[in-house]
């Protein structure tokens, strides 16, 4: 093994593996609000830029609003920049995340997902993340310290291909992941180099010998022309994540399949979807099942936008039965994942027995039991000749409820 | 570098171009073409939603020959932080990051980014040009919208009065804070070219009267906007390093004798027709408290 191959083991949470990879991606401006339980991640960045490790401005602005208006001003100047929030913070910004992704600027975010008040909650939840995914930015979810510390440094990668140009968040599960130190494999500074080479000078930066405007009125003759400029961006991300991940594996030894895991996938004939941290609890519980002889797989959703559809449609096109467990609801319909993944399958004329579960919402735990639960009763539902199954809200305390 | 003071020896250099989409008579071009000619071109200019968002002109053409960074209602400042810092980070020290935001966009829901620019000490030029009222969305009253004026959200007459920004940012102990008016470009563009030589946060607030918006006939403007000066009603100072000055007219106008009745001004604009004798002295005492204010400011 050479020098540049050296790879540093550390204990760290995710939001401190976040920390490590806006460092590893050499972020020249930082712009962050505190918000629980964020905090971790800038005040590392902080304490990385304060001891010299790391060359970057960081700026401590006064909301979350401003937050991602900085980073918009200094992405649109050509700067690297790194931003992370959660919940109330990231819907503080929801409008200026339609700018970022509008001004096509390669802008990586961490977020530490969490429930939404009222009432006051600061665990994990799915919401947060999921509100804005309508807005053109590339939405990541990682399921561990390690996967949050590569998926940063590939978000980059996305981010600036100029087949892409949209901005790229990143989530991981309010302290489940945020604050559980796990083992996390730190690449050197110089293999990340080659990895990530320094943000490519782009046309159209604001630049006083050649001066341009970002955006000037545009009227109803050429406004849709933009927005299909950005879905193209999202179309051509599906590929380009994918090539980035197999190029990460060959450099750094370890890869993700793509946009989505697949864990005993292939011969399933049942397949568990889920998102985040829960999903090593999820695994465990289709191990069980196998060991009973039952024929699941899970598939874990890496990325949301752009939506995986090929690789669902791929996964899931010979399965006799599809399961969702979701952290969040889309108040009025159902789980957004379940909605998302039903309407692929139907697009795609694929018709799988479904079974569809809110649960763990305000951080509520997950177990495998859990998982056992719920796939147990789903299996049986379907063998009774039931082919839609729930969506259930999955322990529910139905004595408290009036 | 042009010397400053006498207005036929600003740089010939345009940076407002011709073809722009302002009303006649707005103000928006006569004061954003002194800013910009002080600056000689060499400043970033981040706009906020307001009047010059339209005024720039539609894609795919623009009619700033500077480089324009368009951005929500709320976000100019924290934008120019932004900016600021990338120019920083690479190493380039000779570009003006400008703010060029109406009085809603400032005194409203962009306070809270400007406080915090200012806070941050961020090497900004911040510039307010007050129209009194939103403008672009159709006359809607504003924080800066004068005690009487009608809006279409005051329709009786705004019940009360101007809320006193500069004088907040004089509170942020940022090095430079001044008034300035459209119709004195002179001081306008002393102001700018003192701003730009100073580093941290500088605050300009532009009187900038608007005939659509305050229904009096386009070829007035300068002539409103000097009224608005000579009456007393706008006070032209500056504040360097927490020190008051007054400039221009103003300079003369401490002795409440000098200043035109408000009146006078008043009479020119549509907006405050239905005021009555009552409005006038509640406007005219305002007026006095404002100078009385300016006075304990001189003396500190």
């Amino acid at each position: 093994m050479t020098s540049r191959m050296d790879v540093k083991k550390l204990v760290l949470t995710s939001n401190y593996a976040a920390a490590y990879a806006a460092k590893l991606a050499r972020a020249e401006i930082i712009s962050a609000y505190p918000i629980t339980p964020q905090t971790t991640v800038v005040e590392k960045l902080a304490e990385f830029i304060e001891r010299g490790e790391l060359k970057a401005k960081m700026i401590r602005v006064e909301s979350e609003h401003s937050a991602m208006a900085a980073c918009i001003g200094a992405s649109a100047t050509g700067a690297r920049v790194f931003t992370a929030t959660s919940s109330h913070g990231l819907l503080y910004m929801y409008e200026m995340l339609w700018w970022a992704a509008g001004a096509r600027l390669p802008i990586v975010m961490g977020v530490v997902t969490r429930a939404i008040a009222p009432p006051w909650n600061i665990w994990t939840e799915h919401a947060d993340i999921l509100s804005p995914r309508d807005s053109g930015w590339l939405i990541f979810f990682a399921e561990s310290a390690q996967e949050v510390l590569d998926m940063i440094l590939q978000a980059y990668k996305v981010a600036e291909n100029e087949q892409v140009l949209l901005p790229v968040m990143v989530g991981w599960d309010a302290f489940i992941s945020s604050h559980t130190a796990e083992p996390v494999d730190v690449p050197s500074q110089e293999i990340v180099d080659e990895f990530l080479p320094p943000r490519k000078s782009a046309a159209f930066l604001l630049d006083v010998k050649d001066p341009v405007s970002h955006g000037n009125l545009v009227f109803p003759d050429f406004y849709m022309e933009f927005r299909y400029l950005m879905q193209r961006g999202m179309e051509s991300a599906r590929d380009i994540i994918r090539k980035v991940d197999e190029e990460f594996g060959k450099i750094f030894g370890r890869h993700y399949g793509g946009l989505i895991e697949k864990y005993r996938c292939d011969d399933a004939e049942y397949a568990l979807i889920t998102l985040g941290g829960s999903s090593g609890d999820a695994r465990e519980a289709v191990d069980k099942l196998r060991e009973n002889g039952v024929k699941i797989g899970l598939c874990r959703i890496r990325v949301i936008r752009p939506f995986p559809v090929q690789d669902v449609v791929e996964c899931l096109s010979n399965k006799e039965g599809v399961i969702v467990v979701e952290r969040d609801i889309s108040m009025g319909l159902c789980g957004v994942l379940a909605t998302e993944i039903a309407s692929v399958l139907f697009m795609n004329g694929i018709q799988p027995k479904f079974a569809s579960f809110i649960a763990g919402l305000g951080g509520r735990e997950v177990s495998v039991e859990d998982f056992l639960k719920m796939l147990d009763f789903s299996l049986k539902e379907f063998q009774r000749g039931n082919k839609r199954v729930g969506p259930h809200w999955y322990g529910v305390k139905e004595e408290v409820i009036p | 570098m042009s010397k400053p003071g006498v207005l036929r020896l600003f740089p010939e250099e345009e940076y407002v171009l011709p073809g722009h989409a302002a009303c006649p008579g707005c103000p928006i071009g006569i004061g954003l073409r002194y800013v910009l000619k002080a600056l000689e071109g060499k400043a970033i200019v981040v706009i906020p939603a307001c009047c010059t968002s339209i005024v720039a002109g539609p894609f795919p053409r623009s009619a700033f020959k500077v480089p324009v960074l368009h951005i929500a209602f709320a976000a100019a400042a924290a934008t120019a932080s932004g900016i600021l810092e990338a120019l920083e980070a690479k190493g380039i020290t000779d570009v003006h990051v400008v703010v060029w935001a109406g009085d809603g966009g400032t005194v409203d829901i962009g306070i809270q980014a400007l406080s915090g620019a200012a806070e941050r000490g961020h090497n900004i030029i911040y510039i307010c040009y007050d129209n009194e009222a939103y403008m672009n969305t159709g006359i809607q009253r504003s924080g800066a919208t004068p005690y009487g004026a009608w809006t279409t959200t005051t329709v009786t007459g705004k019940r009360e009065h101007k809320k006193d920004v500069p004088a907040i940012m004089v509170a942020h102990r940022i090095p430079y804070v001044a008034t300035a008016s459209v119709g004195f470009p002179v001081d306008l563009y002393n102001k700018v070219k003192k701003a730009s030589m100073m580093k941290g946060l500088k605050y300009i607030h532009l009187h900038a009267p608007c005939p659509v918006g305050w229904r009096f006939p386009s070829e007035k403007t300068i002539e409103v906007a000097r009224l608005a000066v000579e009456t007393g009603m706008w006070v032209l100072y500056e504040v360097v390093y927490g020190k008051f000055k007054l400039t221009g007219p103003s300079a003369r106008l401490l002795d409440k004798k000098q200043r035109k009745p408000i009146g006078e001004y008043l009479r020119l604009q549509e907006r405050f027709r239905k005021l009555s004798e009552q409005d006038v002295k509640e406007l005219q005492d305002f007026v006095d408290s404002q100078w009385e204010y300016i006075t304990k400011m001189l003396e500190r």
